[in-house]
C-alpha cells in the first residue's frame, strides 16, 4: 500500500496529476469509501486492502470534466470497465493517469457470517491470509478468504489490466467458479419455476436504483427511469410488472455493454443476483455471435453494434438461450 | 410480566392472525423484512436489523390516494379507503418504534395525514428488546433504549421463552385475547437480559458519539462548511439510504395513467434523487452535494429545529451497513466533529 501513496505524492507533487482517486480509510477495515484526494498531505488517509471492492472507473466520468489530469487506481477487472467508458466516449484517456493495482480477490463483509464484526485481520494488500481473523462484539471467529470474496471473484476476468500507464502489486486470479454455471441451471428451470425465481428475488427490490447508479455501463445523462414525463411508477413497485420492467429494460440497455463487473450486485441493499441477467445475454451473445467480452478492446466493433451476414437470423435471437443454451 | 415458549410462537401468530393482519419480520429470498404473516412465512426474530425499516407498515412505499374512471364520458373519482381494521406489528426493535415517533411529529401535526393516521390508530406495536446489538448500532445516542423499547406491548427473548409485558391499553387488549397462551413469569429474568444488553451497547464503536453542534444551531453554522464539498463526492445518488432508513418521510404525488383513468397514488422520494421536488419552475436543489446536505442537515438541524430538539436519526444503523460507497451519517457526524 505504501508503494500507491508513494508514487501518488510523486505523481501530485511534479504536477503530472492534479488529484488522486483511491479509497479512504473507513470507520473499520471493512468499510473504505471511494475518494478524491487533492493533496499529498490528504493521502494520509489512503487505503488500499481487500474491502476496497468499489469499481472506480465510473467516477472518472465525473473526472473527465475536471481541470488536469486525475490519476487513478485501476484493478484488473476495474479496468474492462474503464476501456468500455472509452469506447463509449463517456471517459477522456487522456486525462486519466492509470496505476493497474494488483488485487488478489476482494471481499465483502456481507458474506462474513458473524454479528458484531469489530475488526479483521489478513484482509490486507499485498498480505492477505487464506483464513481471515474475525473480531467481533460477541467473540472471535475465522472465515477463509475465498469464502468471504465477492461473487464475481469466483468468476475472476485474470491478472491483466486492459488499460493502464504502470502497474504496482501483484494479482492473482482467484476464479474457481464456472461463470455460466447459475445462468445454465436457471435456462434448464421450467418457466414456471423461472418465473417464481425471478419473482422472489425481484419482489424484494426497493427502487433504490444503487444497481444503475454503480453501473458503468449506465452512464446515460437522464436516464428514462428519471424523466418526469416518463408515464411509469418510476419510483415505486406499485405494480408487480414494474418492478421487473426496471430490472429487464436496465439489462437490455446494458447487454453486450456490460463488462461482468459485478458492481450491481455487490451493491444491491437487498442482495438480489442482478449480475444474473447481465450474465444471461453475455451467455447468448457468446453462443449467437462468437465469444466477446466487453471491455477488452475500445476500437473493436461489439457484436450488438455491427451487421455481418453471419449474424444469426432474428427468430432463433428471439428464442435466445433456448435453442443455444 | 407474562412468558411464552419461542416453540409455541406459531400459534400466538395464527391466533393473532385469526382476527387481524399480522406483519413481522420474514426472510425470503435470502433476506428479512417485515411482511404479512402466512402460514407457510418464513419468521425471523433473529435477525436483529430488516433490510428495511418497518415504517411501510405506517407510511406504505406506494400507496392510492384516488382513482380517476372515465366511462361513457362520465368521470368518476373514487377516495381510496382508509385503514379500518386493527392490525399488529410484531418485533419491532426500540430505534424502529421511535422511528414511528418521529414519522408521528411529521404526519400527525396539522394538517394530520389521514391515511397515515389510520394506520396509527389501528395498529398496535409488539416490541421486541434487542439481543446482539451490532457493530452499526448507535441508537443510544439519541437517548433510546434498545434493553427497553417503547411500545404497546414490549417483549424480550430469554433463552426459549419471549417474555412478554403489556404496556398501553392496546396492549392489554391484544394480551387478553391471546391470555391463555401465556403463563406468567418472573419479572428479574427481564432484569438480567436488560443489563446485559446494556453492557454489550456501551462497548459499541459508536457508543460515544458526540452531537455536538448538531441541532437547530447547526442550520446557520454548518450550511456553508466546505466539509460538504468533501463529504459528498463518493455519493452514487442512489437512494439506498433513504428507503432503508426508518424516519425518512418524503413521498411524491404522481398519476399513473390506468388507460381509462388516472390512480393517483404517492410513493416514497429521496432526497438524493435528481427529481426531488422539481416543480414547475425547475428550482430544485441543482447539485448532488446539495442533495446530499439536505438530507443530513434535515436530521440533525431542522428536523430538531421545528420539533424541540428531537433528532431525525434513531440510529439504526441501516444505512451504515448499506451504503454502497460506505458513506453514511456516523461518518458526517464525525468529520464535523474534527473540525470543531
Amino acid at each position: 500500500m505504501q508503494e500507491l501513496i508513494t508514487r501518488a505524492k510523486a505523481l501530485l507533487e511534479s504536477g503530472e496529476v492534479q488529484r488522486v482517486l483511491g479509497w479512504k480509510q473507513g470507520e473499520h477495515i471493512y468499510d473504505p469509501e471511494p475518494a478524491f484526494f487533492d493533496s499529498a498531505e490528504a493521502l494520509k488517509d489512503f487505503v488500499y486492502n481487500g474491502f476496497c471492492g468499489a469499481n472506480l472507473s465510473k467516477y472518472m466520468i465525473e473526472a473527465a470534466k475536471l481541470e488536469g489530469k486525475t490519476l487513478v487506481f485501476l484493478k484488473p477487472c476495474d479496468s474492462y470497465s474503464f476501456v468500455q467508458l472509452m469506447k463509449e466516449h463517456r471517459v477522456d484517456r487522456e486525462k486519466a493517469h492509470i496505476i493497474g493495482v494488483g488485487c488478489k480477490g476482494k471481499l465483502s463483509v456481507n458474506k462474513i457470517d458473524a454479528d458484531g464484526i469489530l475488526d479483521i485481520q489478513g484482509a490486507g494488500y499485498p498480505d492477505c491470509a487464506d483464513t481471515l481473523t474475525v473480531d467481533t462484539l460477541y467473540g472471535q471467529t475465522t472465515v477463509s478468504y475465498k469464502d468471504a470474496m465477492l461473487e464475481r471473484c469466483h468468476v475472476c476476468k485474470g491478472k491483466e489490466h486492459m488499460v493502464c500507464d504502470e502497474q504496482i502489486g501483484e494479482s492473482a486470479d482467484t476464479a474457481d467458479s464456472d461463470r455460466f454455471a447459475q445462468v445454465a441451471a436457471i435456462e434448464a428451470m421450467s418457466p414456471e419455476e423461472k418465473f417464481a425465481f425471478f419473482q422472489s428475488e425481484l419482489s424484494k427490490c426497493i427502487r433504490c436504483n444503487a444497481c444503475r447508479n454503480v453501473c458503468p455501463a449506465c452512464s446515460c445523462r437522464k436516464c428514462v427511469f428519471d424523466s418526469t414525463k416518463f408515464d411509469s411508477t418510476q419510483k415505486a413497485n406499485t405494480t408487480s410488472f414494474e418492478e421487473k420492467m426496471f430490472h429487464i429494460i436496465r439489462a437490455f440497455h446494458v447487454a453486450g455493454r456490460c463488462t461482468d463487473c459485478g458492481e450491481c450486485s455487490r451493491v444491491c441493499p437487498q442482495g438480489i443476483p442482478l449480475h444474473l441477467f447481465n450474465r444471461k445475454f453475455i451467455k447468448d451473445i457468446n453462443s449467437l455471435y462468437g465469444e466477446y467480452q466487453a471491455g477488452v478492446d475500445a476500437q473493436a466493433k461489439a457484436p450488438l453494434t455491427s451487421f455481418t451476414q453471419e449474424d444469426a437470423e432474428p427468430s432463433i435471437v428471439a428464442e435466445g438461450g433456448l435453442t443455444h443454451a | 410480566m407474562l412468558k411464552i415458549k419461542t416453540a409455541d410462537l406459531p400459534a400466538l401468530y395464527e391466533r393473532i392472525a385469526q382476527s387481524q393482519d399480522l406483519f413481522l419480520p420474514v426472510r425470503s429470498a435470502g433476506q428479512t423484512d417485515f411482511a404479512l404473516w402466512q402460514k407457510d412465512a418464513q419468521v425471523d426474530l433473529d435477525t436483529l436489523k430488516t433490510v428495511k425499516s418497518p415504517k411501510d407498515v405506517f407510511f406504505p412505499q406506494s400507496e392510492t390516494l384516488y382513482s380517476c374512471h372515465r366511462e361513457d364520458g362520465k368521470l368518476s373519482v373514487t377516495p381510496e379507503e382508509l385503514c379500518d381494521k386493527p392490525f399488529v406489528v410484531f418485533g419491532m426493535k426500540a430505534c424502529d418504534v421511535q422511528g414511528i415517533a418521529v414519522l408521528d411529529k411529521v404526519f400527525l401535526s396539522e394538517p394530520v395525514d389521514s391515511y397515515y393516521a389510520a394506520r396509527r390508530t389501528h395498529g398496535t406495536i409488539v416490541a421486541l428488546a434487542c439481543g446482539r446489538p451490532e457493530t452499526s448500532c448507535f441508537c443510544t445516542v439519541f437517548g433510546i433504549d434498545p434493553a427497553a423499547p417503547e411500545g404497546d406491548v414490549v417483549t424480550w427473548m430469554v433463552d426459549q421463552w419471549l417474555y412478554w409485558d403489556a404496556k398501553t391499553d392496546k396492549g392489554f387488549a391484544l394480551t387478553d385475547f391471546l391470555h391463555d397462551l401465556f403463563e406468567p413469569a418472573d419479572e428479574s429474568t427481564v432484569e438480567q437480559v436488560k443489563t446485559a444488553i446494556r453492557a454489550i451497547v456501551k462497548k459499541l464503536p459508536y457508543a460515544d458519539l458526540s452531537l455536538e453542534g448538531w441541532g437547530a444551531q447547526a442550520a446557520d453554522t454548518r450550511f456553508d462548511s466546505p466539509i460538504w464539498e468533501q463529504l459528498y463526492k463518493p455519493c452514487l445518488a442512489c437512494g439506498t439510504c433513504t428507503f432503508v432508513c426508518p424516519t425518512c418521510q418524503c413521498y411524491d404525488i404522481k398519476d399513473y395513467d390506468t388507460g381509462s383513468g388516472v390512480q393517483r397514488y404517492r410513493c416514497w422520494d429521496s432526497c438524493m434523487y435528481s427529481d426531488f421536488t422539481m416543480m414547475a419552475h425547475g428550482n430544485n436543489r441543482t447539485s448532488q452535494m446539495q442533495r446530499f446536505r439536505q438530507r443530513f442537515m434535515h436530521k440533525l438541524a431542522y428536523f430538531p429545529a421545528n420539533n424541540d430538539g428531537v433528532f431525525s436519526c434513531v440510529g439504526c444503523g441501516r444505512c451504515v451497513d448499506k451504503c454502497p460507497s460506505h458513506l453514511n451519517i456516523v461518518k458526517v457526524i464525525k468529520a464535523f466533529g474534527k473540525e470543531d
